[in-house]
């Protein structure tokens, strides 16, 4: 692990930010497990528990905290200048970081999905949600991170993006589909293990090319944005 | 040895000129970066240290830019104003990781090194966001001079410092500044600068206002009388010599001795001696009381 990289993640999981992430996939699993006990046919829970709670809340959601929070929460408070009066290619900063990020969201979206699809049909489905949520990851943290160096609002953006484009426009407007990770998430996860419980709306292909180009374009605008990181001369 | 040089360097948000078309060179030693609030000390250091983009102009150190490009921090350490440190980390792991980001070959030894310089031995293995304000300005110190930077930047260094550590951190400021090392530092409060440097850049209203040592520069002022303070055997006597003098364009007589207002320094200093010696008049003090790094200061803003 990068110097970066151990910072990043202690100062993670040193803020109370980090509580955040527990409740979602507690709910998501608590919600399956409950209709699992009870019997209920997993065609009447699955959607709305998988898809509309796993899918389009926990990983954006866990992703928006952690991502912006590698990084945005630095650059808030200022101790971004301690990493970046070192003479490291920006590169390396952006990629330890996005690392850590992409890690630990994976893991805390992943592992409920995993088990909440185990529980709705088979251990097949829950490897699909796990390794789309794993994709998802990656696509939405590079996302975020970089929304963390376009805007001193991230978080704000970044709930624009989750709620208003892929909650509200995404159901009513097929065109935004295109530009919506969820769907590239549920379209991979779909075509891995095909059930009723998962309907991509869009392709294969296009949910690998377009994750993909949130994953390199996001990283490598995040570091261009860095390597141009100014600090206003606001003190005297 | 290194040095930093602006060429023409201007910056400016949107229609306010921060800083207007300043040139300097620092070379080895230590420099007092003075202004009054607003004046763009902060801007102009943060383009120094490659954290903003001049509108106009180079910033360079040994001529290599310092805006996007990191290779710069090899050379160049910076303490901001702006109290931001890892919390959550001890003193002696915050500025271990700097040795190692610095990629330092034995970056244990740096670090306590470092915390040695700056008296954070004793406390190294506490979490940082225990300390008092005055500790973590050092423990930022300590990380910037992990790697021994040519170039040393700092905003407002003593601030938070009780008055122990604060001449512990002069004394370290002239130790680093005698061996050769380019340092700058900003404060706004002048016997600070006056006790750390006799050089001073002076910024006024985005443009500097006047560079050197200050004694000099106050020297230049020909515009402005210097006033000295005389005691002799005879003031009364000596007062009346001295009026008659052309270099001499006032002189109060009081309890405590004379106040005299010199329009020119050399032929007051060379014209006073002559005249006690030919009145047989005694000199017991004669004092420049203008040449003081403040009186410096309140006429170039005046100017």
């Amino acid at each position: 692990m990068t110097t970066v990289a151990y910072i990043t993640a202690r100062g993670l999981f040193g803020r109370r930010r980090v509580l955040l992430l527990l409740p979602l996939p507690l709910l998501l699993v608590g919600l399956a497990a409950l209709c699992r006990s009870y019997n209920v046919n997993p065609a009447d829970w699955g959607v709305p528990v998988l898809t509309a709670l796993g899918l389009a809340v926990v990983l954006p959601v866990t992703a928006l905290i952690v991502g912006t929070g590698v990084l945005g929460s630095e650059v808030d408070d200022g101790t971004i200048v301690h990493i970046l009066t070192k003479p490291m290619p920006r590169s390396n900063i952006i990629l330890a970081k996005l690392g850590v990020a992409v890690g630990v969201t994976a893991v805390t979206a992943a592992v409920p999905l995993f088990i909440a699809g185990t529980m709705a049909d088979s251990v097949r489905l829950g490897l699909a949600l796990a390794a789309g949520a794993a994709i998802g990851a990656c696509a939405y943290t590079a996302f975020f991170l970089m929304l963390s160096l376009l805007t001193r609002r991230p978080v704000l953006l970044g709930l624009v993006y989750i709620l208003v484009w892929e909650g509200l426009l995404g159901r009513f407007v097929s065109g935004t589909r295109v530009l919506s990770i969820e769907q590239y998430v549920i379209a991979i996860s779909d075509k891995i293990a095909p059930t009723d419980l998962l309907t991509g709306r869009v392709s294969l292909p296009v949910a690998i090319v377009m994750s993909s180009i949130f994953v390199i374009g996001g990283t490598l605008l995040a570091i261009d944005r860095l390597r141009s990181f100014s600090m206003a001369g606001e003190t005297s | 040895m290194s040095t930093l040089e602006l060429q023409n360097v201007s910056r400016w948000y949107g229609n306010v000129v921060a800083v207007n078309d300043i040139s300097l060179n620092l070379g080895p030693g230590v420099t007092g970066l003075l202004g009054p609030n607003g004046a763009g000390k902060t801007t102009v250091l943060h383009m120094m240290a490659g954290f903003l983009n001049p509108s106009r102009g180079t910033v360079t150190i040994d001529g290599k830019p310092t805006w996007r490009n990191p290779a710069v921090y090899r050379d160049l350490g910076l303490v901001n104003e702006r109290e931001a440190v890892h919390g959550f980390l001890t003193a002696y792991e915050f500025v271990l990781a700097s040795a190692k980001m610095h990629k330092l070959p034995d970056a244990p030894g740096a670090a306590r090194r470092a915390l040695e310089l700056v008296e954070m031995t004793d406390a190294q293995d506490r979490r940082i966001e225990t300390y008092s304000k005055g500790m973590r300005q050092r423990t930022r110190v300590a990380a910037a001079l992990v790697h021994a930077p040519q170039v040393l930047l700092l905003d407002e260094p003593f601030n938070g410092m009780d008055p122990r550590q604060r001449m512990h951190m002069m004394t370290l400021l002239h130790s680093l500044g005698d061996q050769g090392h380019t340092i700058l530092f900003s404060s706004h409060i002048l016997e600070e600068v006056e006790q750390v440097s006799g050089t001073v850049q002076v910024i006024v209203a985005g443009r500097l206002a006047a560079s050197g040592d200050y004694r000099k520069i106050r020297r230049l002022m020909t515009n402005r009388p210097h006033v000295f303070a005389v005691q002799s055997s005879d003031d009364r006597q000596l007062a009346v010599a001295l009026i008659g003098e052309t270099s001499v364009s006032g002189v109060e007589i009081a309890n405590t001795g004379l106040t005299v207002r010199a329009a020119d320094y050399g032929s007051f200093t060379r014209a006073l001696p002559r005249i006690a010696l030919d009145r047989g008049i005694r000199l017991r003090k004669l004092l420049p009381s203008d040449e003081s790094l403040e009186s410096v200061f309140s006429y170039l803003l005046e100017a």
